[in-house]
């Protein structure tokens, strides 16, 4: 059997994944009867059915022909890798990570850090650029949240303020 | 006539100077809170709260009223010009809006917006004076097995909002549930998938999937597509008002969105969004006139539609409050707390009670509205502007957006790190052509629909029967069967076409 559809396959068979992950989930909470559900009651019947649904969508991607096979295209990395990181560096550096060792550095610098990676996304990476934005958006940030809307945010580094 | 003369004295207490200043900057506010992602009404309003409590009574509500409303259609702002849904009723504006936005046509978007929303406004207002004391009667009827038969619809409606696949769009229904679950138990008090993370106890936050999904995964997308193969992110923004032909495109879709959110917006509990998803569903049927674009294109009536339904469900939403004392979301219950704090207490007496305040908050939800048409047409031409930034400089800043917007919300680096494992799920689903709204809407309706599921049960004792034989779950069901056929139908039609063609 030919996979007719390449997205429709992998799309069927990660949804077959997640459904059984899930319903095993389920297993391990009180599942309870009709009358009384239990946790895992309503859990169990949406995991199954996606388990279904997924299948159903894998069938159809095997059997359904399509114009082109539907290929799933090629996979963006590097702008993946740097927007994800970008997030997940402003949240290590916003709060800090005490199991890591790493000291809370403050809204400022996090802003830096977060415009600078994702920056390195794009097409066409300007070092000077990215600091006028960051200078920018840190500036508007501090006072739109900070000031006006007295929100609290560790603005700057804990070496700093103590 | 009693009504003119409610309205009159309601009007009267509201148009007082004072009053008029409090509505403008509580919509301001809300506005402006509105546009920025991950801080929501919710905030805001808690926040103000305390302002609020030197000022009397009618004057406060006025001016959370406004923040309300302002920060609905700064919502819907965000949610056209930067695909970013700030507020679960802007899940739907999202889809054909940013269309609209990236082919130069965000003026006339976020000008049918507006008008749509005001004009349901208006209508509502005038439903919420007239109609209020029997239309809780309605309401009374609906029953757990009720709710859970019109979400089952709901979400049944939801399917048509993919252009694509149905059967991934029901899977995304599905998943959205499922992901919904996640979080305590509210029955038994067991932290369901919670991976023994304090942070998941409390469940995924909305932001966080939205800001990831939709945000994060369209940057992404977006980067990875080469250059030259890019569709431009804006053609040349050809003009800020809608076009003859819009309007008339338009105004049956209000018409149409205004009636379906009045008449959802009565139950308490997720009628206003319900009432922007089933508008949708209802224009999508409604036959494509020759060069209207197709939806999920850039649609102007899958904008118009259900922001009209949006507004209208959020006026009609107010009944079940000032009539039965019953909150049908986070924002109302607030004013709950804020009417409270007055000595206020709303239920049916408030109508013979307190009728200043009655009718006075009737009459601001309507200046409410006008105040957000003077001050956000205007405005246009400037959000315009924000769209005509090189998108290299823009990205970042949006990155930015989602991650700070859902940190103020707990202050938690942990919802940072939602937003960009989100991020991953979204452009996978971008990828796979998966459609994000149907898992959005799976993800509200998700908890309700398993508490009304239980309570259902419960009162039937374990009888599944019981939502086929209590006459009005039954018509639901049908109904959301019937929606069914009628959305698989076409596709049956075009393979047996095929088969014959190619015999």
């Amino acid at each position: 059997m030919r996979i007719k559809s390449q997205r429709d396959f992998w799309a069927g068979v990660l949804f077959s994944a997640f459904g059984v992950a899930f319903a095993l989930g389920a297993t391990t909470y009180d599942i309870g009867t009709a009358a009384r559900m239990g946790p895992a009651y309503f859990p169990l019947i949406v995991g199954v059915l996606i388990v279904i649904m997924g299948a159903l969508i894998t069938l159809k991607a095997l059997t359904v022909e399509t114009d082109d096979g539907e290929p799933v295209g090629a996979i963006g990395w590097k702008p993946a890798c740097f927007i994800i990181g970008a997030n997940l560096i402003f949240g290590v550096l916003l709060g800090g990570m005490p199991s890591l060792g790493i000291p809370r550095m403050g809204l400022v610098i996090a802003i830096y850090a977060l415009i600078l990676i994702a920056s390195l996304a794009g097409d066409d990476f300007n070092l000077k650029g990215a600091l006028i934005l960051a200078t920018i958006l840190a500036v508007g940030t501090y006072f739109a949240l900070v000031v006006a809307l007295k929100l609290q945010f560790p603005v700057w580094p804990a070496f700093i303020t103590g | 006539m009693d009504l003119i003369d409610h309205l009159s004295m309601g009007f009267g207490v509201a148009f007082t100077a004072q009053n008029l200043l409090y509505a403008l900057v509580g919509c301001l506010l809300g506005t402006l809170i509105g546009v920025l992602p991950g801080i929501g009404p919710v905030a805001t309003i808690a926040m103000l709260l305390p302002a609020t409590y030197a000022l009397p009574p009618v004057s406060a509500l006025i001016m959370l009223a406004g923040i309300y409303y302002g920060a609905q259609y700064g919502g819907s702002t965000t949610a056209i010009l930067v695909n970013l849904p700030g507020e679960s009723s802007s899940v739907v504006t999202v889809i054909d809006g940013y269309q609209m936005a990236r082919r130069g046509r965000a003026g006339p978007a976020l000008a049918a917006a507006g008008l749509g929303s005001f004009f349901a406004g208006c209508v509502g207002t005038l439903i919420l004076a007239a109609f209020a004391p029997p239309l809780t009667e309605v309401a009374f009827k609906f029953g757990p097995a009720e709710y859970f038969s019109l979400m089952v619809l709901g979400l049944i409606g939801a399917v048509v909002l993919a252009s694509g696949s149905l059967l991934k769009a029901i899977t995304m229904i599905l998943v959205g549930l499922a992901l919904g679950l996640v979080g305590t138990d509210v029955n038994s008090g067991v932290a369901r998938y919670s991976f023994g993370i304090p942070e998941l106890t409390d469940g995924i936050g909305f932001i966080a999937i939205a800001m990831g999904v939709f945000g994060y995964g369209e940057i992404i997308a977006n980067l990875a597509t080469p250059q030259h193969q890019r569709e431009v992110f804006t053609d040349k923004v050809k003009g800020l008002w809608p076009t003859r032909e819009d309007f008339r495109n338009m105004l049956p879709a209000v018409l149409r969105g205004t009636a379906l959110g009045s008449a959802l917006g009565i139950l308490p509990g997720g009628g206003a969004l319900l009432s922007a998803f089933a508008s949708y569903t209802v224009e999508k049927k409604v036959k494509l006139k020759p060069g209207e674009v197709p939806f999920g294109r850039g649609n102007i009536r899958g904008v118009a539609g259900p922001e009209s339904a949006n507004n209208a469900g959020a006026q009609t939403s107010f009944i079940p409050l000032l009539t039965l004392g019953l909150p049908p979301n986070a924002v109302m219950a607030l004013m709950v707390g804020a009417m409270t704090i007055h000595n206020i207490q709303p239920g049916p007496q408030v109508m013979t009670g307190n009728p200043e305040l009655f009718w006075g908050l009737i009459a601001s939800m309507w200046i409410g509205n006008l105040m957000l048409i003077v001050l956000n047409l205007p405005l246009i031409g400037i959000w315009i502007k924000l769209l005509t930034i090189p998108y290299k400089w823009l990205f970042p800043a949006i990155v930015l957006f989602c991650a700070i917007g859902v940190f103020s919300e707990n202050n938690n680096a942990f919802d940072v790190w939602m937003v960009g494992l989100f991020g991953i799920v979204g452009y996978v689903l971008i990828k796979l052509k998966c459609e994000p709204a149907p898992l959005l809407l799976g993800f509200i309706l998700g908890p309700m629909m398993e508490e009304n599921l239980r309570r259902a049960l419960l009162l039937s004792r374990g009888d599944w029967s019981v939502f086929v034989t209590r006459p009005l779950s039954a018509g639901l069901l049908i109904a959301a069967a019937l929606l069914l056929v009628i959305v698989l139908l076409p596709s049956v039609k075009a393979k047996r076409q095929e088969a014959f063609i190619e015999e």
